[in-house]
């Protein structure tokens, strides 16, 4: 009976971000305006028939403007992690194979950059090389590694004393081959996990810092940067910062029910 | 236990050096020079005043003669100073620090009192519509962005019914008021941004708690407790949950960086002058000398807090110093 309720979750946090995907994809036909277009006589509009979720304070439509942003959000959300699993795996798995110095230089730099608050060295850098969709996907990338490094690490030190890896050697294999043909791919489930995880945190992070002014710069509309818009009419437009915020909570929160779906499918042990 | 400590400290000097260096390399090498911010605001300023500028903070010298007398003078906690007013680092941090340390204290408080008891009911009544709700509500809490979190019950509290203050640490007359006036202003302008401060840690100490407690509930020494005979509630109190809070005492001293990282966000939306916005300010302000020093302090209370949870945890599990 758990079993069925979490499995359940999880199934509806896949078919969540499913439509969010297929949304962003087909924003243009989605949106029922122009994200950008301005018309002050249209101004904080109420929700109505017309405009779903209502108007900004210079007259955008927020339903169009938050469809736009998820386009956004999402591939922050995925290029971002896609960055940091490449690096925390390419990282963890050299680490984990060959041992020794290497493995303590890298492990010793993972547990350095995990001493920094993240959020805070993510800001300081975006401040300085300039906020724009590329940097932050990066800076995110380059400041989120090493919980996939160390994952694959483990997995790879567990692994590399099976015995087919011996044969592998045995019959002549190099290093190269046995880390991307098998160690890679049978130590690659709990980075999925992660990675799910790891893109709805990438998406708060990219809220929080359009939120603050220094990710997606206006007009471009993002969830974060709506809400910081909508901040400044607070007392007069309650739906300005409601809707991208429930937009953030709903994309967040599928991805975490996936994750945790993953994690239980992917470690029977964990089910008691 | 001694040598422990000794051990923990000796290794920790090499990650020490690592963080000042990237702290240091993150503001240097970027392009740009530190002083082009401070000569946009005053364009008349010339080449010479720039050259002058740049004497002035030691920015004419290579790169690691400027890391190695920065990395001198931080070890007397002289962090250089502001590019904004001149002031010394050092100064604008210790006076922002103690409204932020309140803060998250408070909230720290706030998670135990309610996550604790919160864990220990959902896992001794596993499956019961109690621990089904908290589940919901730990996925959704995860899910909340602070910043917006705040935004509505500001607009709800604060606008909608005026009943809490919206922003900033004080009203404008509280100079006038008593002492019992002061502490009555200072809680209600406390009140949301502890409420939200706490949000995320309270959706994740439940759930470790809870995690905590059902993995203590199996143990043997716990089927001993009922087998004894006890009863329940001095099964699930004396026996479960001594072992369950364990853990907890690690996952306390590594939730510091989440910590500093709200109150960046956090301060910012509330108006509060602390550390988090000071480090807002400073990024936006491009004033290297706090961002550094915002670097290095938040990494090295991660450090701190890392450490003083490991001693913890050595003092009171006795398992550990017998291995």
């Amino acid at each position: 009976m758990k079993e069925l309720f979490r499995n359940r979750l999880a199934l509806s946090g896949a078919v969540i971000i499913l439509v969010l995907m297929v949304m962003a994809i087909a924003a243009p036909f989605v949106a029922t305006h122009d994200p950008t277009s301005i018309n002050i006589k249209n101004a904080l509009v109420s929700p109505c028939r017309e405009h779903l979720f209502g108007t900004d304070m210079l007259g955008r439509d927020i339903f169009s403007r938050i469809v736009y942003a998820a386009r956004i959000a999402l591939s922050i959300g995925f290029v971002a992690v896609g960055i940091a699993a490449l690096i925390g795996v390419f990282f963890g798995s050299i680490a984990g194979y060959y041992g020794g110095r290497l493995d303590s230089i890298i492990m010793r730099f993972a547990d350095i950059m995990l001493c920094f608050p993240a959020f805070f060295l993510i800001l300081s850098v975006i401040a300085i090389v300039g906020p724009n969709i590329f940097n932050i996907m990066i800076v995110i990338g380059l400041t989120s590694w090493m919980g996939i490094a160390r994952l694959i690490r483990a997995e790879i030190l567990s692994l590399k004393t099976r015995d087919f890896v011996s044969a592998s050697k045995a019959l002549g294999a190099g290093s190269r081959f046995i880390i991307m043909r098998h160690l890679i791919p049978n130590g690659i489930a709990p980075v999925l996990v992660s990675f799910v995880f790891g893109v709805a945190g990438a998406i708060l992070t990219e809220a929080g810092l359009s939120f603050l002014g220094l990710g997606v710069q206006p007009p471009n509309p993002s969830w974060g940067n709506i809400i910081m818009e909508g901040k400044a009419v607070l007392g007069v437009g309650w739906w300005v910062i409601l809707f991208p915020g429930l937009a953030i909570l709903i994309t967040v929160l599928a991805f975490n029910l996936l994750g945790e779906g993953l994690r239980d499918a992917l470690n029977p042990r964990l089910k008691r | 236990m001694i040598t422990y400590i000794i051990k923990r400290i000796l290794n920790i000097i090499p990650v020490l050096l690592g963080i000042t260096i990237i702290s240091f390399a993150v503001v240097h090498l970027a392009p740009g020079r530190p002083t082009d911010m401070m000569l946009e605001l005053n364009p008349k300023a010339s080449q010479e005043a720039q050259a002058r500028l740049e004497e002035i903070f030691g920015l004419d010298k290579p790169l690691h003669t400027q890391y190695i007398n920065w990395l001198k003078n931080i070890l007397f906690m002289d962090f250089g100073i502001s590019f904004v007013d001149r002031r010394p680092v050092i100064n604008k941090i210790l006076e922002r620090m103690p409204i932020t340390i309140l803060i998250n204290l408070l909230a720290i408080l706030t998670i135990f009192i309610f996550s604790i008891p919160i864990g220990i009911k959902s896992a001794v009544n596993r499956g019961s519509f109690f621990d089904k709700s908290t589940t919901v509500l730990v996925f959704i809490g995860f899910a909340t962005p602070s910043f917006w979190l705040a935004l509505i019950l500001m607009s709800f509290f604060g606008v909608r019914l005026g009943w809490l203050p919206v922003s900033g640490m004080a009203s404008l007359d509280f100079e006038n008021f008593s002492h019992l006036g002061k502490f009555i202003d200072l809680s209600r302008h406390l009140i949301l941004p502890v409420l939200v401060a706490s949000i995320g840690g309270l959706a994740g100490f439940s759930r470790y708690m809870r995690q905590s407690m059902l993995g203590a509930m199996h143990q043997d020494y716990v089927r001993t407790a009922r087998a004894k005979g006890l009863p329940e509630r001095e099964v699930i109190y004396r026996h479960a949950l001594r072992n369950a809070l364990l853990p907890i005492v690690t996952i306390m001293g590594l939730s510091i960086p989440g910590l500093i990282s709200g109150s960046v966000i956090l301060e910012s939306v509330f108006n509060i002058p602390g550390m988090g916005r000071l480090i807002v300010e400073s990024v936006f302000t491009r004033d290297y000398n706090t961002i550094m020093a915002g670097l290095v302090i938040g990494a090295f209370l991660t450090l701190a807090g890392n450490l003083l949870a490991d001693i913890a945890y050595f003092y009171i599990d006795p398992r550990i110093k017998t291995e």
